[in-house]
């Protein structure tokens, strides 16, 4: 049982959830939290009645603006993201059913902040970075440093995700994910892979430990689409070492640090391609 | 615990309700408790099994995680909402035509789910309906004949 609330405006929400209230978007992980008793709330927050939270894609200038309210199937729908985000739009499409992102935000699976959100990795590696609101006025959080652990983001408890900025693409990404069954699973394991104009290569790494963790690689041997195949490989397990996964009921440790390389591998092969296609 | 009873204003199937609900009670508690519209069926209760699917404001949604309040001035279709004066839409006969339904409870669920599918795509693929039906479960494992009506409802058959 609880109560609920929907205010209008930004300050009368802040109000509410400084109160103790629970911020309310889509409710797709909320409320199953909630009436399992691992979420508990006096109230929940209902953010859908506040204007400037309303469902909104918008180009700034060279970068791209996010709502708060923005369902994920409008995100996967949206031109400008497919074409300037697609690995984004790969992440985004495999989060739940078609009736789960018809109503879940994608500011909402980050807020929630699992180590295995499917949004996570390919949001770390466009940069992606957080709008948020709080009694001082507006401030940006990158999103590299929001998520601290399993359910915990530098959110203040009188702070809320008012939008999502992805800045200009500057690299070819590519996203791939392993499930246990093809639809509505969460992730075992999920890497997005991103290959910069500059030869950089980023690693985003899900449910590969406590949160959503990047690796980098600056050496040039992951860009060169000529380097041997060994020195690939063994550059890639040298860089999974940073992930500490956990055995759960999906999968143990040695087989997510196994199939981490694997995603690797195969992303940096679609980056690459992309990448050369581009060129 | 706090209970808090709200007053909401439903559209569904065309007909408005004004009524009185609890705050935590979802729009499927109050489509079959209040409204006697048994048709959408509770399964998972959570978002797993599509089992409850309507559609709100003309989008396909789980009706048990979304709460009454919140559809409050929505416009909601059920399954009772689907058929003509009398008469069963061309997919819900596709189903009986293509005898895919088994035990029957998911099929209220699938019918929305597929039908939201032809809203948008007139004629899917066979990946494409799988797909548009990944969130919907049969526990008697009948999809091969679930596909095969939605595809005689599109005309466009294996």
């Amino acid at each position: 049982m609880f109560g609920y609330a929907r205010p209008r405006s930004l300050p009368e929400a802040l109000e509410l959830i400084a109160g103790g209230g629970r911020p309310l978007a889509g409710g797709t992980d909320l409320l199953v939290g909630l009436r399992k008793g691992k979420i508990s709330a006096d109230r929940v927050v209902d953010l859908k009645g506040i204007e400037d939270l309303a469902p909104a894609i918008e180009r700034v200038g060279e970068a791209v603006e996010i709502s708060a309210g923005t369902p994920i199937s409008d995100i996967v729908a949206h031109p400008v993201v497919r074409a300037d985000y697609p690995a984004l739009v790969a992440a985004a499409s495999a989060v739940g059913s078609i009736q789960i992102r018809n109503r879940a935000t994608l500011v909402g699976n980050i807020c929630n902040a699992s180590p295995a959100a499917d949004t996570a990795p390919p949001l770390l590696v466009y940069g992606a970075s957080v709008v948020v609101f709080g009694p001082g006025g507006e401030r940006t959080i990158p999103l590299a440093e929001f998520f601290l652990g399993p359910g915990r983001t530098a959110l203040a408890a009188d702070e809320l995700v008012v939008r999502l900025v992805l800045p200009p693409s500057m690299c070819s990404a590519a996203f791939a994910r392993l499930t246990r069954r093809r639809g509505v699973d969460l992730a075992t394991v999920s890497v997005c892979c991103g290959v910069d104009s500059d030869g950089t290569v980023r690693f985003a790494l899900g449910a590969a430990g406590p949160r959503p963790l990047v690796v980098e690689d600056t050496t040039g041997t992951l860009a060169d689409p000529a380097a041997p195949e060994e020195a690939t490989s063994s550059r890639i397990s040298e860089m999974m070492e940073a992930a500490t996964p956990i055995s759960d009921v999906r999968a143990g440790a040695d087989y997510r640090r196994a199939m981490l390389e694997v995603l690797a591998q195969k992303t940096l092969a679609e980056a690459r391609a992309q990448a050369g296609a581009r060129s | 615990m706090n209970r808090q009873t709200m007053t909401i204003s439903l559209d569904v199937n065309g007909q408005r309700h004004v009524l009185d609900t609890a705050a935590h009670h979802s729009l499927l508690d109050v489509l079959r408790n209040d409204l006697d519209l048994i048709g959408t069926k509770e399964c998972c209760a959570e978002g797993e099994c599509g089992a409850c699917t309507v559609w709100m404001d003309g989008k396909a949604v789980n009706s048990c995680l979304v709460l009454a309040v919140e559809a409050d001035g929505g416009e909601i279709t059920t399954i009772e909402g689907l058929a003509g004066e009398g008469e069963l839409s061309p997919l819900q006969s596709a189903f009986i035509e293509e005898g895919a339904v088994q035990c029957g409870f998911c099929i209220p669920g699938m019918v929305m789910a597929a039908a939201y599918l032809l809203e948008h795509n007139e004629r899917p693929t066979e990946a494409e309906i799988r797909e548009a039906l990944s969130g919907n479960l049969c526990r008697c494992a009948g999809y091969k004949r679930i596909v095969r009506a939605v595809q005689r409802a599109a005309g466009s058959g294996p």
